[in-house]
């Protein structure tokens, strides 16, 4: 019963801030203008659709990715990052800005080569891996050896027009993205987001630990190739079309779990709406800032997150220490 | 039919843990593995569990090798209880103990009650789990358990970090769900409870079988010399044998 109006509630937040998104912005376009024929429904149509549907599924996607990570690392501050696979897309990206022509459709195709490059050597170094600290562990030497490369890629770039292009997208925005960044990262995005979703059970068990999750049937290498396809799909499609979007992943779980249930399978739904009502709403505020330009997406998502564990952090502090 | 090992080697990293042990169960009776520390009685009870491979020799199952038949048939017939009782999500009770259901992939709503009332755990099924005491979280993690109505259950120490009360009480549940037609494989250090519980013992040195029979005929000064190396009294006593080490061997 609670569980059904969790989710109500959170479908009709996602679907109030989709509306929300398709009317905000430097230029506001009422609702009577979406089918009286007003000239503004090209920005709604053109622009502000496809913004929209994609901070929706990026959303989705790293809401869900987090979920997933923490309950199957058992660890309430993992997030899809510790794989290292948002790091190796965005080196594909870069390499794709600095090398090549850097066209809307290279930066995707390098930023998901780069992605799976990243999910194969994560799999060659924990090949046989018996604890989750293995991938915690090769995914940071994953992560440091695609921030080193991609740090160099910039440094040896042929002019700072292309530097500023590299940083402005290592920031990540959903700023300009179009019908084609959707359609190109519609796909990988829901692939992923069905291969977690298929986690669920398997993250309740793994709650006793590997021993009793094996003791009730439950394959440990097949959630594990779950785990690291599912997340390497959404991330790296994520970042192939948006950049870096940090705490999502991190954040979303944490602010659902209590009203969710700390189950881990209980959480995989909530979160995936709840991811897409945050990265909705931040995009909003992004666009509500004053001046010409926009506040970056990476960087609002990090001015919401940093709060939030600064609250956290007091409310334990308080709990523990007082 | 019963569980029963065959001739089984276990090698952990590079040590041979099993060195070749040959074992059956009986449905209904209570059997208490018992030896030193490192005997190997922990791998063993893993290894019926299949959660080991065996490098040599096989565990039976009703007939069929445990470790190729399917892992969802093997987890309804098998309930296995480790040692490390973590619970990593504060869930509740109820979902803690639904989890006994997954190899069914049912409610099992009355299984789950069953379970609850057992283990008189019903009054705690909606608390979380970090609110219990360790008594009360050891009878949910057996709760767990019994809610897949397995037909064999292996416990690792079920008896760690329990005072005595609740001691005798698991014991108790142990000894009922025996009752039931249940084979009840126990992981054991203390002696006198081992005596106390088990109708039958299983005494492990150095990764193979010393003894093996009715815990009376197993549980002798002799044997215990042999296997941990301690000089016993075995005193009579109403409420079972207390068994009483002294020094060394």
């Amino acid at each position: 019963m609670r569980r059904k109006a969790l989710l109500v509630g959170l479908a009709v937040l996602v679907v109030a801030l989709f509306a929300a998104s398709l009317m905000v912005g430097k230029a506001v376009v009422p609702l009577s203008a979406w089918w009286s024929g007003d000239p503004r429904w090209a920005i709604i149509a053109e622009l502000r659709l496809p913004r929209a549907g994609l901070a929706t599924l990026l959303g989705a996607s790293l809401g869900l990715s987090g979920a997933v990570m923490q309950g199957w690392l058992r660890n309430p501050l993992a997030d899809p990052g510790v794989l290292g696979t948002s790091s190796a897309a965005a080196l594909g990206a870069v390499a794709a800005i600095v090398l090549g022509g850097a066209t809307q459709w290279g930066i995707f195709a390098a930023a998901m080569a780069c992605a799976a490059g990243g999910l194969a050597l994560l799999a060659g170094l924990t090949w046989r891996a018996e604890t989750p600290a293995a991938f915690v562990l090769a995914g940071t030497v994953l992560a440091s050896l695609a921030a080193a490369l991609t740090m160099f890629l910039i440094s040896i770039a042929p002019n700072p027009y292309v530097v500023a292009a590299a940083i402005d997208w290592l920031m990540g925005a959903l700023t300009d993205r179009g019908v084609e960044d959707l359609t190109h990262a519609a796909p990988f995005m829901l692939a992923g987001c069905a291969l977690l979703l298929a986690t669920g059970r398997s993250l309740d068990a793994l709650t006793l630990g590997p021993d009793a999750a094996r003791s009730l049937g439950i394959s440990l290498p097949r959630l594990q190739a779950l785990v690291i396809a599912g997340a390497g799909l959404c991330v790296g499609a994520g970042v192939a079309v948006t950049g870096v979007v940090g705490f999502v992943g991190l954040v979303v779980p944490h602010m659902l779990r209590p009203l969710s249930g700390a189950r881990p399978g209980a959480l995989l739904v909530p979160a995936a709406l709840g991811g897409a009502a945050l990265v909705l709403a931040a995009d909003i505020v992004c666009r509500l800032a004053p001046g010409a330009g926009e506040v970056r997406l990476g960087v609002a998502m990090a001015l919401i997150g940093a709060p939030y564990f600064l609250v956290l952090l007091l409310r334990e502090r308080g709990r523990s220490w007082g | 039919m019963g569980l029963t090992v065959d001739n089984l080697h276990v090698v952990l990293g590079k040590r041979a843990v099993l060195g070749g042990v040959t074992a059956s169960f009986v449905p209904g009776r209570v059997t208490a593995v018992l030896g030193a520390n490192g005997a190997g009685k922990s791998t063993l009870l893993r290894a019926c569990a299949a959660l080991l491979p065996a490098s040599g020799g096989q565990v039976m199952l009703d007939g069929r090798d445990a470790a190729t038949m399917p892992a969802r048939e093997r987890a309804q017939a098998i309930g296995y209880l480790p040692q490390d009782a973590a619970v990593h999500w504060n869930m509740t009770v109820r979902d803690l103990v639904r989890l006994g259901r997954l190899p069914h992939g049912d409610d099992g709503v009355e299984a789950i009650a069953a379970a609850l009332a057992a283990t008189d755990t019903a009054a705690l099924a909606d608390r979380p789990v970090r609110s219990l005491s360790g008594g009360e979280r050891a009878r949910v993690l057996l709760a767990r358990v019994l809610a897949g109505e397995p037909r064999w259950l292996l416990a690792d120490e079920p008896l760690a970090s329990l005072d005595p009360l609740h001691q005798l009480e698991t014991l108790a549940l142990l000894r009922a769900a025996a009752g039931r037609g249940t084979g009840v494989v126990l992981v054991l250090h203390d002696l006198t409870l081992a005596a106390r519980v088990a109708d039958d013992v299983l005494l492990l040195k150095d990764g193979a079988v010393l003894a093996g029979g009715p815990a009376a005929a197993v549980l002798t000064e002799a044997n215990l010399a042999a296997a941990y190396g301690v000089r016993v009294a075995i005193l009579p006593h109403a409420a079972g044998p207390v068994i009483v080490p002294q020094g060394r061997a």
